[in-house]
């Protein structure tokens, strides 16, 4: 065991001033310290990608992301997806798509696939299931999520 | 349906696609899992590094807490039991004790104040083993001098069945072609994204325990650290919060969570162990580790009139509870004839035990297996007799019903010839086969396959008694109780995790009452909260949950009607629940249900002892069975130079009786084909001759992306089941089982100008490629 040293984190645009040892994951980090759990853990080791967030506009694995590397960095979970009582669009689209069934891979996709219209919002069809294919869902078979990231990808562009 | 009243508007919520009541919280970070809990202490496992060996020491760094079996002298072995099939019940002990007998066992248990500082102390416990000859394969297991896993099972057989109907020999010794299969299905891991773990905490004030665990059974869970740890049920409490995935490996008992229980009351404080990815694919549970050989007796028109089968399945280094290591071998046994018409049939099914992971249920269990290996006869047959393998099929399901099988099984009414020609109408296969010559004249090999296939679901206890097993799940008790707000609760034994109970439930309750989804809420998970049942699995809990609830929610009816007539002072017959009112028909008379509710409660006397105060009622069902059933067609494409398989198209048409929720239905078939998919193509657990394990990550175990899914197409029958009171038969499992035998047989399909044949699953790249070298060699 290291020294713990004194970091920020910013998430959905709220200061968590944590200490954490160098060694402590971003993903364990936005867990446990923050107490944001809507973060999953799946495998810890970069495949699976439940642990999604998006970091200063980018998607990151956050099994895979230091704690330290990520302070004073700009952190969005999916807790901080819906606007109040508004669901983003694309919250929106998984329910109305069944695009989840346990749930637990779910944040991880909303954020993977968020992060990625935001960036592309014209992203073709082929591009899209590349895209998605970064993540494992073990329920849905992947066709309903697929269904509903273009139909919030439609939602997206009009707003 | 009910004794009294009709529906008002004749619009039900049954059959409708509405949106989840599962999703607001799961889409929102809100869902709760067992890992989102926090602890005093935390746990990590010090497992076997070896495959077999006496273990002679575990020595732990001073100052740490680390728990051995010596530790849990008073703590019982599991030993779960079959009385039939020659079954030998071999315990096992919640920490290695004194021998190991696969890598990953548990040996130690570490507790410490972090999950970190626990992982750090297990790095520096020392194990002192003396390595053993270990033995993976299990028809290595059964050759004369095999290593002997267990000394109570002699020559590493656990349990063997055995049948031959009467005229199985004088039939067989006339048929006019034997076709024969030498079939194998490698390891497979179920995968939940959710990793395993539980959380267990100590209340002082009352000495119980609560024990929150990904688990697909809390009832269950709860009646075996019991009866392990000899307390009484009163004194544990068991919470399945929110789970994510299951599949079969979340319904046999962890020894984790034995100790996880035994600590919290140890220490009186809470205790968690959270299981890493490398745990979870080394040492939560395997499965469809099979051999199958099965040959077919046709007669002169190509229909089967004898089956012969001889199934070995590794069962790994124990046997599972509640199941036991029956569960795949008797389940192939029982149901291999599948939906084919053959009244003759001989099988021996084995189970064996090696040196690896112990074996669990995994979605379909070895139906995929059986089904993979039956659609290769048929397509063999069809070739051998120059048939077209659509019309050989024809010539050989079942078209009556009710249907009694070789093995005395009874089918309900299915549409097996329906969904056939239902899916090669709509895949259209005459011009599948012109595209086919065509991609072949310039060097492209698309394949067709087509596999028919029967799923048992929603079964009762007879069921399981007839497996000889101690335990044996079957009925579900749901207890619905209307609150004085005129909000209804209904509290069930099944474990949802993922299949839309919650949702599909309240559709059946809406309908009963008259009121909307939306003021319903399904409880489950929780031993404190719900009647006992068995939990979530084998596509049941739509059937006999579905059908527990159907009879509580008609009782709940029944009192509304009862308490309107009087309140309304009309005939119980001319009572109607429509639109959260009970209404008398015809005239402009009303009373809201809300209000009745709350005069169950608050106003008894005004129905003279005519009710019994309260608003609560109990269904308990425990149905028969009955029997889905599809037909799956799968185009691929084949690169014979790499031996890649694209998938290029899936279709299904499936019958699973009444769709309570067509959108959750469909749901459950996309998912159980992904899977179906990765069985055939990608998934696969691999031991080394040692024992040693190659497959301990998800780069190396490889579960489908989205990559790998195409388009899936789904065409429906709704065939009422006559075994089901809600007429829904299951489809948990049904995509996971016609999946891998589709992909397959159009593999073979695709490589016939090859003359290769693959009767191994999974068809991976490596195992394409060496059947077209060798072919290309024999030539």
């Amino acid at each position: 065991m290291s020294e713990k040293a004194m970091i920020t984190l910013t998430i959905n645009g709220r200061d968590y001033p944590i200490s954490v040892e160098p060694r402590r994951t971003l993903a364990d980090a936005i867990r446990e310290d923050c107490g944001q759990t809507g973060t999953h853990i799946g495998c810890e080791h970069g495949i699976c990608g439940a642990c999604t967030v998006i970091v200063n506009g980018e998607p990151v694995r956050s099994c895979l992301m230091f704690a330290l590397q990520a302070d004073g960095k700009k952190i969005r979970t999916v807790e901080g997806l819906a606007q109040g009582d508004k669901l983003h669009p694309m919250q929106q689209a998984f329910m109305d798509h069944h695009g989840l069934q346990c749930g637990f891979c779910t944040p991880g996709f909303l954020m993977l696939a968020v992060s990625v219209l935001e960036r592309e919002p014209d992203i073709g069809d082929e591009n899209l299931i590349d895209v998605l294919s970064s993540n494992l869902c073990r329920c849905t078979g992947y066709q309903n999520i697929i269904k509903a990231v273009r139909a919030a990808a439609k939602e997206m562009r009009k707003g | 349906m009910s004794a009294h009243g009709t529906r008002g508007s004749g619009m039900t919520w049954v059959g409708r696609a509405i949106r989840r009541l599962e999703d607001p919280a799961l889409i929102t970070g809100q869902g709760r899992f067992t890992a989102d809990s926090a602890a005093v202490y935390w746990v990590r496992f010090v497992r076997s590094p070896v495959a077999a060996g006496k273990l002679q020491t575990v020595s732990a760094p001073d100052g740490a807490t680390v728990i051995t079996a010596a530790d849990l002298k008073d703590v019982k072995k599991i030993t779960p039991m079959l009385h039939k099939f020659n079954y030998k019940p071999v315990g096992q002990p919640v920490l290695a004790d004194g021998i190991v007998r696969f890598i990953g066992e548990l040996v130690a248990a570490v507790v410490a104040k972090s999950e970190e500082e626990a992982e750090d102390i297990v790095d520096r416990v020392e194990l002192s083993i003396d390595e053993m000859p270990s033995v993976a394969d299990a028809r290595d297991a059964l050759k004369a001098g095999a290593p002997q896993v267990h000394a109570e099972a002699a020559g590493n057989i656990i349990l063997e069945g055995k049948v031959k109907t009467p005229a199985f020999d004088s039939t067989w010794g006339s048929a006019h072609k034997i076709v024969k299969i030498d079939a194998r299905s490698r390891r497979q891991n179920a995968t939940p994204l959710e990793a395993r773990g539980g959380h267990a905490a100590y209340d002082t004030a009352t000495g119980r325990i609560t024990l929150t665990c990904s688990t697909q059974m809390p009832h269950l869970t709860r009646t075996a650290i019991c009866d392990l740890l000899g307390i009484p049920e009163s004194d544990l409490r068991v919470i399945a919060p929110d789970v994510g995935g299951g599949f079969g490996q979340k319904m046999s008992l962890p020894g984790e969570y034995v100790v996880l229980v035994w600590l919290a009351r140890k220490l009186k404080s809470s205790v968690a162990w959270t299981e890493d990815r490398r745990e979870n694919l080394i040492a939560a549970f395997h499965s469809r580790d099979q051999y199958v050989t099965l040959e077919g007796a046709f007669d002169q028109n190509a229909k089967l009139v004898a089956l012969k089968a001889d199934i070995v399945c590794n069962i790994g280094a124990y046997s599972c509870f509640p199941t036991t290591c029956g569960v795949e071998p008797l389940m192939a046994m029982a149901e291999m004839p599948g939906p084919y018409d053959v009244q003759q049939y001989q099988c021996l099914a084995r189970g064996v035990i090696t040196n690896t992971c112990t074996m669990a249920p995994y979605r379909g269990v070895s139906r995929p297996v059986i089904t993979f290996t039956l659609e290769r006869l048929m397509d063999k047959a069809a070739r051998a007799f120059g048939l077209d393998p659509v019309d050989l099929r024809r010539r050989n399901l079942i078209d009556k019903f009710p249907y009694k099988s070789a093995m005395g099984l009874e089918y309900d009414e299915a549409t097996y010839k329906e969904t056939l020609e239902m899916a090669v109408k709509a895949i259209d296969v005459p011009a599948f086969r012109k595209r086919q010559a065509e991609a072949r004249a310039k060097g492209r090999h698309l394949g067709i396959g087509i596999a028919t296939f029967s799923e048992r679901t929603g079964y009762g206890s007879p069921a399981f008694a007839a497996r000889g097993m101690e335990i044996t799940p079957g009925w579900e008790t749901v207890i619905i109780t209307v609150d004085p707000s005129g909000f209804v609760e209904a509290r069930i034994g099944s474990s949802p995790h993922g299949q839309g109970l919650r949702t599909t439930l309240a559709q059946i309750i809406a309908d009963e009452l008259g009121i909307t989804p939306d003021m319903i809420k399904v409880v489950h998970g929780d031993t404190d909260r719900t009647p006992y049942g068995w939990g979530t699995f084998a596509s049941r809990s739509l059937v006999i949950s579905g059908g527990a609830t159907l009879i509580a929610a008609q009782k709940i009816r029944t009192k509304l009607i009862k308490m309107a007539s009087y309140l309304l002072e009309a005939a119980t017959e001319d009572i109607v629940l429509t639109e959260g009112m009970a209404k008398v028909a015809g005239t402009d008379k009303a009373i809201a249900i809300a209000r009745l509710a709350r005069e169950a409660y608050t106003q008894t006397h005004r129905f003279k002892g005519d009710i019994e105060p309260g608003f609560t009622e109990t269904g308990h069902y425990d149905p028969p069975g009955t029997f889905s059933n599809a037909c799956h067609v799968a185009i691929v494409d084949v690169d014979v130079e790499t031996g890649h398989v694209k998938v290029e198209k899936f279709l299904v048409a499936e019958d699973a009786g009444r769709i309570i929720n067509p959108m959750i239905a469909d749901g459950q078939v996309h998912g159980g084909i992904a899977q179906g998919i990765g069985n055939a193509l990608l998934e696969e657990i691999i031991y080394d001759e040692s024992g040693g394990i190659l497959t301990a990550t998800l780069a190396d175990y490889l579960p489908p992306t989205a990559h790998e899914i195409p388009p899936i197409e789904l065409h429906h029958i709704e065939t009422p089941s006559t075994n089901s009171i809600t007429k829904a038969k299951g489809l948990g499992e049904g995509g996971a089982i016609g999946a891998p035998a589709a992909i397959i047989n159009a593999i073979n399909d695709a490589l016939s100008p090859f003359g290769v044949e693959i009767d191994e699953i999974p068809a991976t790249p490596q195992r394409i490629r060496a059947a077209i070298r060798n072919a290309e060699k024999a030539a």
